[in-house]
């Protein structure tokens, strides 16, 4: 058998059903609901921004969240095949034109804001 | 004969456990190996078993080569290594042409991997043996890669007028035999021929690799195991 075939086979186990993951596009703002294991207690912990970037495919697949927190950007990675990540919410589409959106970090205040996509609503607005 | 086999590099990825943590493995394509030979004290003065792996044309193969393998009744293969046994009674319980796969590893928790390591030419000291090289400034003068003294000739305690045997220098880096030990068994695919283990493993994907159970583990495993 083909090499990525083997190596796609074994991933292909790992990998989050396709209802479990959102459509999700760069601008969307979403909400990822992040497990945390602190001893043998377990909470979830939600992160809530804008995708900034997806990158990776299949297993590899990462996705780039950024929020303002106390008027400080912060930025989170998360795994989206992770066992961690738990459920990952879509709230508002935003009408973007790049594929990564690096260029909200130098933007401040009102600048900051993406227009809405008015023609196309997140499928998983709740 | 422990667990032992041929196996292929397929490529490396990474497997999550269940509490989420991710550990990078690398999936081998481990066997089917076919028993191609099996060597006796009274015939080969020691006793081991000839495993055979990867089926090739007859055509890529020597005429030799071919009749070993159909000695055995086996097809053509590629790669044939030997595995040492500690008695005859073990070589011997092997059957000529029988095959030997992954079911083997079943309940190994650490293997040895051995291979062949890419090769990276005719390297320098910094690329070869990490040596820091000389100053970018500071009056240094086309001398910033070089490793520096190699010892006064004269003086070299009692080894004569000669730079010490393996002294550090540039020269052939990679393509040698390498062998990685005690790595962790993630899975064993016995459908698929698949040994997935954590962390990397010499040579490049697609390259031939000799799998053993660990030989001697190193001590933070050996407690965990005991």
């Amino acid at each position: 058998m083909n090499r990525t075939t083997v190596i796609e086979n074994f991933e292909a186990a790992q990998l989050k059903n396709p209802s479990d993951v959102p459509d999700m596009r760069v601008g969307d703002t979403v909400d990822v609901h992040y497990r945390i294991i602190e001893g043998d207690k377990e909470r979830v912990q939600r992160f809530q921004g804008v995708l900034i970037s997806l990158k990776g495919r299949g297993i590899n697949r990462m996705m780039t969240v950024r929020r303002i927190v106390a008027n400080e950007g912060v930025e989170r990675i998360f795994p989206v095949h992770s066992p961690r990540v738990g459920k990952i919410e879509v709230l508002r589409r935003a009408d973007v034109r790049r594929a990564k959106l690096y260029y909200l970090r130098s933007r401040t205040g009102k600048s900051r804001r993406l227009r809405e996509d008015r023609d196309e609503a997140p499928a998983t607005k709740s | 004969m422990p667990a032992a086999i041929i196996g292929r590099k397929i490529g490396m990825t990474r497997h999550y456990t269940a509490d989420g943590t991710h550990i990078p493995v690398t999936v081998i394509e481990a066997g089917p190996c076919a028993v191609t030979q099996v060597k006796t004290t009274e015939n080969d003065g020691y006793s081991a078993v000839q495993l055979a792996f990867g089926e090739i044309k007859p055509r890529r193969s020597t005429m030799p080569q071919i009749g070993h393998d159909a000695k055995a009744g086996v097809s053509p293969r590629h790669v044939h290594r030997e595995m040492r046994c500690a008695t005859d009674d073990e070589a011997t319980g092997f059957e000529l042409g029988s095959t030997v796969d992954v079911k083997a590893f079943e309940g190994v928790k650490y293997v040895d991997v051995v291979g062949t390591s890419k090769g990276k030419g005719f390297a320098g000291q910094m690329k070869r043996h990490n040596f820091k090289g000389m100053c970018a400034s500071h009056g240094t003068e086309r001398k910033h890669r070089t490793g520096g003294s190699i010892g006064s000739h004269g003086t070299d305690r009692g080894h004569g007028a000669k730079i010490k045997k393996g002294k550090k220098m540039a020269g052939q880096m990679g393509n040698e035999r390498v062998t990685v030990r005690s790595l962790d068994v993630i899975a064993i695919d016995v459908e698929r021929n698949l040994l997935v283990v954590k962390g990397p493993v010499p040579g490049p994907n697609n390259g031939y690799l000799m799998v053993r159970a660990a030989r001697r583990l190193y001590k933070r495993k050996a407690k965990k195991l005991s």
